[in-house]
């Protein structure tokens, strides 16, 4: 008898608002019109990437609560993460809050893996209002996993491009709203890439264990959801995705899709599409919120994969570890 | 007419440079490696200056030229100096290009801000 990794949810908790704030080339992508603030550039009148970085969380938050109707005295915990070392956009953020605060690390994947463990917190009647939150800085990012924009270095096209932007929402044990139904916490699995120009193929097996033990915990396939979206496998790590699911005996249909492949414009040739933490944030906290929100997606299986590498282990010649958490998020019935 | 030669020896010289870009994982700073030991190998056979004879500053002001003026000078101060000039010989060439190098960067850093690429 394997491991149960999935938690099904008894008093579901409601996510009762959601804020969304992305930088100038992402207010052109695709989900332009569904952010809730789009930035003029990307420095967020601050004189350093990190410090906008952590601008754009503290945006998010606060927007998030305001769209929630609720006042920051009635949050309890913020749950937060980035791709930076000692995710300080994150706590740096959660110095201006005045209530507590975890702060996660699951690269891309985080803003499902503050989903799941939000919601169980709510779940166990533990917390009232809890802010769940992450972003990523195609600058910062820049700096941290390849080389600083002043060394004007270039960048081969087949990389995928850091998306700018923030995400939060609010869960609440009562309210109106979206419901997270289940949580699927991912296992790390490493089938032994090491080239971080393919970030996709390393974190695609993760994002197949995750959704096998999903359907296996949950009884369930891919046609039980209007969306099944990843986060920023792109090209070539979705296909890789499919053909795994396939080899399980799991066809994966239009109602698959990843939120990198999606978020730019063909014109805005980022060949390989977004990525980062806050690709699928910011997706999720727009997009598909509103389509929850207006009952026309029902469920949603909402599995962002994060590649959990540092610039050191690479050096030192280790592969690619990827993880993926996933999260159901039921739609409001109308 | 020799502007001809400069813009066709630097051009292809960027152009194979762009190739292993786009085609290869190799990283930008090892293509600058590669291309720079490929200048101290063409100084070693010789062939660097015949070259340079047509190419001029196409060939000169890539890195490539950089890895000859290196292997020049590590010759040159070998047989001025013996085995001290391994040391010696490579930075004593260089001196003047890698100064100015981190004095230019240094001034335009000081009044140039970086920008995210569209």
């Amino acid at each position: 008898m394997s491991n149960t990794q999935t938690v099904i949810f008894k008093n579901k908790p409601v996510i009762i608002g959601s804020y969304s704030i992305v930088g100038p080339k992402e207010g052109e992508g695709n989900f332009g019109e569904f952010f809730d603030y789009v930035m003029k550039d990307d420095c967020f009148g601050e004189d350093s990437y990190e410090k906008a970085e952590r601008k754009m969380i503290e945006q998010a938050v606060t927007g998030a609560i305001q769209s929630a109707k609720i006042k920051p005295n009635q949050v309890d915990l913020l749950l937060a993460g980035d791709l930076l070392n000692q995710i300080i956009s994150s706590s740096y953020a959660a110095r201006n809050f005045n209530f507590a605060y975890l702060g996660l690390f699951g690269a891309c994947s985080t803003m499902s893996e503050s989903l799941a463990i939000g919601a169980s917190l709510i779940d166990g009647g533990h917390f009232e209002n809890i802010v769940c939150s992450t972003a990523s800085h195609f600058s910062t990012a820049e700096r941290q996993f390849r080389f600083p924009l002043e060394l004007g270095n270039q960048r081969p096209p087949t990389s995928q491009w850091t998306v700018t932007g923030a995400g939060a929402c609010v869960l609440a044990r009562k309210g109106k709203g979206p419901t997270i139904a289940s949580a699927t916490f991912g296992k790390v699995i490493d089938w032994g890439i090491n080239d971080v120009n393919d970030m996709g193929a390393a974190m695609a097996p993760a994002a197949m264990d995750t959704m096998l033990s999903h359907f296996r915990d949950t009884g369930t396939g891919p046609d039980d959801y209007d969306l099944i979206v990843t986060g920023d496998l792109g090209k070539l790590g979705s296909e890789i995705l499919i053909d795994l699911m396939e080899d399980k005996g799991i066809k994966l249909g239009l109602n698959y899709n990843d939120c990198g492949q999606m978020f730019f414009t063909r014109e805005q040739a980022t060949l390989c599409g977004g990525s980062g933490c806050g690709c699928s944030a910011t997706v999720f906290n727009s997009f598909i919120m509103k389509k929850l929100r207006e009952g026309k997606y029902k469920k949603v299986l909402f599995m962002p994969t994060g590649a959990l590498l540092s610039t050191t282990a690479t050096q030192q010649g280790d592969t690619i570890p990827g993880v993926c958490h996933a999260v159901v998020v039921e739609g409001v019935q109308n | 007419m020799y502007y001809l030669w400069v813009f066709l020896i630097g051009g292809v010289i960027c152009m194979i440079g762009e190739i292993l870009i786009i085609k290869t994982n190799i990283t930008s700073a090892r293509i600058l490696v590669l291309f720079e030991l490929t200048g101290v190998l063409l100084q070693a056979v010789g062939l660097f200056d015949y070259v340079s004879g047509f190419a001029r500053a196409g060939i000169n002001v890539p890195i490539i030229g950089f890895g000859a003026s290196l292997a020049k000078g590590v010759i040159g101060a070998v047989r001025a100096k013996g085995v001290a000039g391994v040391f010696t010989g490579g930075l004593e060439a260089t001196a003047g290009g890698i100064a100015a190098a981190v004095f230019f960067a240094f001034i335009f850093a000081l009044i140039f801000k970086s920008k995210t690429k569209k």
